[in-house]
Order: structure tokens, then sequence, then C-alpha cells
């Protein structure tokens, strides 16, 4: 069981913004017509896409304002579906994620063609609520859906060879518009180390406020790992392999002076573009950025990950 | 030629005049319906700095297009439209040193200091200062030939201007890289080869008979 951030000791019914409070109820309530196994079976089938049934409510919750879903939406950053933020959303609707596989390799047990719904189907949903910044200085509250990576990692059963684990994004450029031209080598490529894999807060996410992950923001299976910059929450991942070295990433094979493997929120070490020092929230305010406010350490999940790093100098290491 | 008489009747300079606005009225327009999606500030600056770059281009353009077509009439307009580079840079600037930078001081001399985009940016704005000054006839007369040395700064400020865009580019450079081909090709042309000494021993050797 994963331990409740100190922040937010509070019940989860006093802080849950409306909108998902009264999503649960419907929920409820559509379980009740329908009849109990809806409860306990939490995936629906219905087409061939994942479906959100029933979730555990809030493991881990935070007392600050979630994003407006609409901004959570629109705003993003998939350039697979190009670069302006708006774009995700427009070049996304057609993406097909019917019957996702995903390719489990590398040192495990149990390598394998998985179906997402194979994979995830064992175990339950929960909803966390994290905060999400971005690299470029903004910021968003978001109640995510899905298993903790962990499970997910345990079930592969990975050797004691697997130092890192490996992601991929699916590379489809008749489907991701954004592939057409290689600004980026593709496909999108994310790692992490195991300890940090397998630590409660990595989520394998399937969805957000409630609902199955709209396409914009990495339908259907993609990474949260809140005490990291956003782009290490890789999206729309075909492929796990765990391996013995550190794996290339993206944005580090694009930059490496910028973009470190690492990449967790870090105050204190500047990137030459942006001052990590303060961030802001996206509310669609026009004075949003004049209510900037200081980025923590580990994105405020020190409590939760500081330990990984002990010893490491996160200057170099960044 | 019909052009030519266009651009000279007396509606064409208020007709350019109310179309440079447009941009400007768009963006009033969009923070008036909330239309400028979830991060207001970032859209207004993109929308500024463009614009910038893009008034820019064409008062740079306004010379090679009066040799290539012989719209010697285009010159009316240049004044004006280098007078819009300077309106939608200051309201570039401001939006970010306002409503980005909390008209901190510190804060803008920091990022000035240690973003190379800022301080290619931020130097392009000081140096259209003294051009907007100068524009009136007044102090074009009074500069007298030095007017035309110093107005050669957009040329600097041209280069600066593509650079900010170039440099606080994430991944794809493929907007920048318009621009800079666009720059690029208008400065090219205004290269007088012939000036070169290097280019005048070439042109020597091609022509044996002197």
């Amino acid at each position: 069981m994963i331990k409740t951030r100190k922040q937010s000791d509070i019940q989860s019914s006093e802080i849950t913004p409306e909108p998902v409070y009264h999503r649960r109820r419907e929920i409820m309530k559509s379980a009740g017509l329908l009849g109990t196994t809806l409860l306990l079976n939490p995936w629906l089938k219905a087409g061939a896409s994942i479906k959100i049934g029933d979730y555990q409510k809030k493991v881990i919750t935070l007392d600050e304002d979630l994003t407006p879903e609409r901004h959570a939406t629109s705003y993003n950053n998939f350039y697979e579906f190009g670069t302006d933020k708006e774009d995700p959303k427009e070049n996304a609707t057609k993406f097909n994620t019917d019957d996702w596989k995903i390719t489990v390799g590398g040192e495990c047990e149990k390598p394998g063609i998985y179906s997402l719904e194979d994979l995830i189907k064992p175990f339950d949903v929960e909803e966390r609520i994290y905060r999400l910044r971005c690299v470029e200085t903004w910021s968003m509250v978001i109640p995510w859906l899905g298993i903790p990576l962990a499970s997910i990692i345990k079930s592969l059963q990975p050797t004691s060879k697997a130092k890192y684990v490996a992601f991929k994004t699916l590379h489809d450029p008749k489907q991701m518009p954004g592939q057409n031209r290689s600004f980026l080598e593709w496909p999108y490529r994310e790692g992490l180390r195991i300890d940090e894999a397998v630590n409660p807060l990595t989520l394998f996410a399937i969805g957000m406020y409630g609902k199955t992950m709209p396409n914009q923001n990495g339908a259907p299976i993609r990474l949260v790992v809140p005490w990291k910059y956003g782009f290490k929450s890789i999206k729309s991942i075909v492929s796990i392999d765990f391996v013995e070295t550190q794996p290339l990433t993206s944005w580090n094979m694009f930059s490496n002076s910028e973009y470190g493997f690492y990449s967790n929120v870090n105050p204190t070490r500047n990137h030459p573009r942006w001052s990590q020092k303060k961030e802001h929230r996206i509310t669609g305010s026009l004075l949003d950025r004049l209510n900037k406010f200081d980025t923590l350490m580990f994105n405020g999940y020190a409590e939760e990950v500081a330990h990984l790093y002990e010893g490491m100098d996160l200057m170099t290491n960044f | 030629m019909v052009i030519q008489d266009l651009l000279k009747s007396n509606f064409a300079k208020p007709l350019v005049f109310v179309l440079c606005l447009l941009p400007m009225a768009s963006i009033v327009w969009r923070i008036f319906f909330g239309d400028l999606g979830s991060d207001p500030i970032e859209t207004i600056t993109f929308a500024t700095g463009d614009w910038t770059l893009r008034f820019l281009l064409m008062t740079l353009a306004v010379s090679p297009l009066r040799q290539w077509f012989g719209l010697s009439a285009l010159i009316r307009f240049r004044r004006m439209l280098g007078l819009y580079v300077f309106f939608y840079a200051c309201c570039h600037f401001m939006v970010w040193f306002i409503l980005d930078h909390a008209l901190s001081f510190s804060d803008m001399v920091e990022d000035i200091i240690d973003r190379p985009y800022i301080t290619f940016g931020f130097s392009a704005l000081m140096l259209l200062i003294p051009l907007a000054i100068t524009s009136n006839n007044a102090m074009v007369r009074k500069l007298g030939k030095h007017w035309k040395k110093l107005h050669r700064l957009v040329y600097v400020i041209i280069i600066l201007g593509v650079l900010h865009y170039l440099w606080l580019t994430k991944a794809d450079y493929l907007e920048p890289g318009i621009y800079a081909l666009i720059a690029g090709i208008l400065l090219f042309q205004r290269l007088n080869f012939k000036k070169w000494q290097v280019f005048k021993f070439i042109a020597r050797s091609e022509n044996p008979a002197r």
C-alpha cells in the first residue's frame, strides 16, 4: 500500500473537486444499474479500445486545484502529432488505439507480445492526482487513472540483469503526422532506472479525469513519472525492454547538454532555455504568468523519491 | 502601369495602415472573446513576435521588389512598415515584461544575460529605437547622408531577430528556418559583389579585354 502524502492527510471527499466527485456518483449509479459484476471487473470491453470501468478512489491526492480538463486535453506536447500545443488535439482525433499491443523484451522471464488489456487486467485501477511539471516551466494538476508500473514490472519478472527499463512510443507516420519530419529521431524513446520504474509513484496510466486516456494525452497507455519533467512520461507505449545499461532517450539524443537522462524536476539547475526556479499553473487566464511560484525539488515528491538519488551529484546527473 | 497607379493613389496609404493593424485587432478580439488557448500570454507573445519578423521582412523586401518588378511607388510604404516593426516589437516586449515578468527589472536583466535568445531579441529591440526616432522627415534631412548609414542597422536587426527565433525553438526548425531563408535572400541580393576585392579579381579575369 502506498503511503499518502503528508500534505494530503485530508479526507478525499473534502478535497476532490466537484466534477470528479460528481462523476464518481454517476459511476456508482451506473454500476448499480448494471449489476455488481461491473464493480468486480474493472475492464469493460466495448469496442476494442480500453474503457474505464470502476476504479479505486484516491491513493495519492493533492490539496491543490485540478487543472481544468479542457486545458489538460488541449495544451499538449506530443510532437508525433505536431509541435504546436493545440496540434495533438487536432491531429490525433483519428488515432487508432484498438487492439493495442506491447512488446516486452530483454532481461525478464516473461518476454512476448502482450495485448494491453491482458497486461493490465489483473490489476486494480487507481486514481492519482499528481502535479505535472513541464521543462518549459508550465505545470498542471491532473487526476490520472492507472496501475502502479511496479505491478506490471513485477508480473513480467525482470532478471537481476535488468538495471533499466526502456520504453518506446508507436512509430507510425501514417497516423502520426509529426513523424513525417525527423526533427527528433523516431520512435520516441524514454527510460527509467529500474528502482525509479518500480517506485510507488510511477504510474502506468490509462486514463485521466475519470475517463479513458484521450489520444492527445498519450492513449491508450502512457507513463506518469511526477517527479520528473513531463517529457519523461512517455506516451502511446508499444515496447518495454529490460536492459543492463542506460538506454538512449529521445530528448537526450537531441541535445544532451539540455536534457539529461534523469531529468528530475530541479529548481537549482537551470536549463539553458528556461530558468527552472519558478513555474506557472495553466488556468487559461491572461494573468497565469503573473502568479508564478517556486518550483519544488523533485516537483514536491522529495519525500517519496529523494532516497533514489542519495550520494548522486544531481547537477551532473541532471 | 496599373499596379503603380494603385500604389500611388490617395487611398493606398490609409488602406495599408489599416491592414497592418489587423493582426493586433485579431489579438484584441481573441482577448475579448477568451480565444487565446490555455496559455494566453504565450499565444500573444508568439503572435506579436511572428508579426514583428513578418513586418521586418516586408520592410526589407521593399527595395528588391522595386528593382525586380519596377514598382518604384512601393517606397511610399517603407517608413510605415518599418514603424509597424517597431510597434509589434514593442507590444511583444511589453507583454513579456509586464505579463510574464511582472515588471520585475531584475528578472528581465537575468533573462537577458542568461538566455542567448533573449539577448538577441532584446538587442534587436534596442537597435530599433534609434531607427524609429529618426524616421520622420526632419530627422532624415538633419542627418543627411548619415541617415542611410544609420538605417543600415536594419540588416543587423533582421539577423538578430532570426537568431532570436531560431535559438528559442526547441526542436522543429522549419518555421524559423523559413524566416531565415527569406531574410538570407533579402540580405544576399543586397551584397554588392563588385565592391569586394576577391570579386573584382574574378571580374577582371573574366574580362580579358581590360
